[in-house]
């Protein structure tokens, strides 16, 4: 047995609780269960703690190791912070509803065996979307469902894998495997499908941007990340992963440099990131791990600050849109250096989280001697300066004055903002603190002159090319069309026009059917029927009133037939 | 370089006395930026960036680099608009059907 809780457990409780709570205790238990839940993931040891059995299989629900903890004790930081930035505007539902979702997420991290990662899995899907849904508006309602369907799809995909893993092995442990085989096929495209990746991405930025301003900032933290964590464990160095990680990141960047609504620039800007991790898992190496490792820690605290920067934007202004905002600086100094902090991290300026994080994926890239992945990336992280960290801070609080005055944040979207933001500075100067932690032994310093001076060019450089290229940027009141036009108009479409053909052929055959039933029933009359005309009833041949003595004749003549063959045989 | 600096401009440049939108101060902007490029090109004269391959040790290669890489992004962003872009009720209507 065991003798400490299981975090995630701890996390479910706090979620439980509260609802039945209510005022102080209420906000206790909102602040101190993500706490309570970080003390739990720092007592579990490396390696299985607790084995069940089900169905002869062995159910491993805690297992240790450091990459495993590393993300649970971002996701329990996450739940902390995110629960002290929503408490006070946030409805008890979506609070405790973001906590279930959380401590899916946790239940994934030390998850030993496939069959518990699915049930913590199905947890998030199931929580996650009862977050999309706290939106409350009818937007928000169709992308729950739309949402919702995506992964429980993922989910039964990923349970055929889970399925064909078990027949075909016996064995449930979460192991690294290759993508070569039916099974583990499958186990890949329903994680990579909560990862967001392509052609299954645009649920991301249809769901998220329409939950409540609260709700994004737990959205954007959990599910992509724990499907990080999936790769990690289960597909390091499955080569497909760089070429799908390479596509997400220029997605991510090409979709936000056209998108008006200032949440979906952030949403597509989490594919961009989750991309260079992804491609991170494809190179497989130890540093390349590290550094996807040590991205998704560094992405999830300034992603974070991004959206409770928007997020504070949009519950001020009630406005979503880039080009409905904007010059907002003026009164919500606050948020604006917060959402700059977050922009620079992101972008991975020298002394912030992003820098000493991202660089380890490229430094991955180059040792492994990869041209092409080395170069693009060094590209995608130009483009993340242009589509986040300048695009997002200079439309919403620079750009034009629009003439709205809001209030800064409340206070505590205030403390949270900025403990978020002292975050990422403070693992921008002092990475040590991270890279202890990361799952190899570091041997990597980011804060090389060579490094310093080839990024600050690089980005520096984006800004002028931001600024040269404005004109090329006006916002537009549009969306962009994405791969889920195809079933959110292609198929229907396509539905109705065989509705249509379907109906033309049934009246068709209908028509042709009567026509016959038509000629039946007048044949019918003719040999059944009666009917009268000029007061005399006519009935049809046999339905008339025969003489008995025909029918003693027809008998008899019978009669005679039979009796004449009866002899012959 | 003239337009962006037209942008900045808030729409009520007159009445406007938050000194990061005044012209004044957006011009020194400008100004502390170009000084902070030059600088960002010229330190590499005393720290030499080591390429990994070859080309991206050259003089100016990130700055030249990032520049053009962004160009491209936003000019291939601009195309796939004319594809991509529709109305912000494209979908309602639909959904009203």
């Amino acid at each position: 047995m065991i003798d400490f809780l299981p975090p995630a457990l701890i996390l479910l409780l706090g979620a439980l609780l509260i609802g039945p709570t209510r005022g102080a205790l209420r906000t206790a238990v909102v602040l101190i269960t993500p706490l309570l839940t970080l003390a739990a993931v720092w007592q579990v040891p490396d390696g299985v703690s607790l084995t069940l059995q089900f169905l002869q299989y062995p159910i491993e629900p805690i297992e240790g190791s450091p990459v495993r903890r590393l993300f649970a004790t971002i996701f329990a930081l996450m739940a902390f912070g995110g629960g002290l930035y929503a408490y006070r505007q946030a409805r008890w539902f979506e609070l405790a509803a973001a906590y279930a979702y959380a401590a899916g997420a946790i239940g994934v991290c030390f998850a030993g065996d496939l069959i518990s990662l699915f049930l913590f899995w199905e947890l998030m899907a199931l929580f996650s979307t009862v977050v999309v849904w706290c939106g409350g508006t009818p937007g928000a309602r169709a992308a729950g469902i739309r949402y919702a369907v995506m992964h429980l799809l993922g989910g039964v995909i990923l349970k055929v894998g889970i399925e064909g893993v078990m027949v075909h092995t016996g064995s449930i442990e979460v192991r690294p495997m290759l993508a070569d085989s039916f099974d583990h096929w499958m186990i890949l495209v329903g994680i990579l499908i909560n990862a967001a990746a392509p052609p299954l991405s645009a649920w991301l930025s249809d769901a998220y941007p329409r939950s409540s301003p609260t709700g994004s900032v737990f959205l954007s933290a959990f599910t992509t990340k724990t499907a990080v964590l999936a790769l990690i464990l289960l597909f390091p160095g499955e080569p497909v992963l760089i070429g799908i990680g390479l596509f997400m990141v220029m997605y991510g960047i090409i979709y936000a440099l056209l998108e008006n609504d200032i949440r979906r620039i952030l949403a597509f800007s989490i594919v961009n990131q989750v991309g260079f991790m992804v491609c991170a898992i494809g190179i497989g190496t130890q540093m390349a791990i590290n550094g996807a490792s040590a991205h998704a820690f560094a992405h999830i605290i300034y992603k974070a600050l991004l959206f409770m920067s928007a997020g504070v934007v949009v519950y001020r202004t009630g406005k979503n849109r880039c080009s409905d905002v904007g010059g907002l600086f003026r009164t919500m100094p606050l948020t604006a250096v917060c959402g700059i902090i977050g922009a620079l991290a992101i972008s991975g300026f020298p002394l912030t989280s992003g820098f000493t994080t991202k660089t380890m994926i490229s430094q991955a890239a180059a040792n492994e001697g990869l041209v092409w992945v080395y170069f693009l990336l060094a590209a995608a992280s130009a483009g993340v300066f242009l589509h986040a960290g300048i695009k997002f801070p200079w439309f919403v609080f620079f750009q034009r004055d629009s003439g709205l005055r809001p209030k800064d944040a409340p206070w505590n979207m205030a403390v949270a903002m900025v403990f978020f933001s002292v975050l990422c500075i403070l693992f921008g100067v002092a990475p040590q603190l991270l890279y202890a932690y990361l799952p190899y032994p570091v041997e990597y310093e980011a804060y090389t002159a060579s490094k310093v001076v080839f990024y600050l060019q690089l980005l520096l450089f984006s800004g002028l090319a931001f600024f040269l290229l404005l004109p090329l940027m006006k916002r537009t009141e549009t969306i962009s069309l994405d791969m889920d036009w195809l079933w959110r108009v292609a198929m229907p479409h396509s539905a109705n026009w065989l509705q249509g053909l379907l109906t033309g052929l049934w009246q068709a055959l209908n028509a042709r059917l009567s026509q016959l039933g038509r000629y039946l029933s007048r044949r019918g009359r003719h040999y059944f029927g009666s009917q009268s005309e000029g007061g005399r009833q006519i009935h049809g041949v046999f339905a008339r009133a025969w003489p008995i003595g025909t029918t003693a004749l027809w008998i008899a003549l019978l009669l005679t037939v039979y009796v004449f063959f009866y002899y012959l045989a | 370089m003239k337009s962006s600096n037209d942008r900045n401009k808030p729409m009520n440049s007159g009445s406007d006395d938050a000194w990061l939108a005044r012209p004044s101060t957006i011009r020194l902007l400008w100004w502390v930026f170009a000084v902070v490029l030059a600088v960002s090109v010229a330190v590499q004269l005393m720290f030499k960036v080591k390429g990994y391959f070859g080309v991206d040790g050259w003089l100016g290669f990130g700055a030249v680099y990032g520049f053009l890489a962004c160009l491209a992004m936003v000019l291939f962003a601009r195309l796939l608009g004319w594809f991509l872009k529709r109305n912000e009720d494209y979908y309602q209507e639909r959904d009203r059907d």
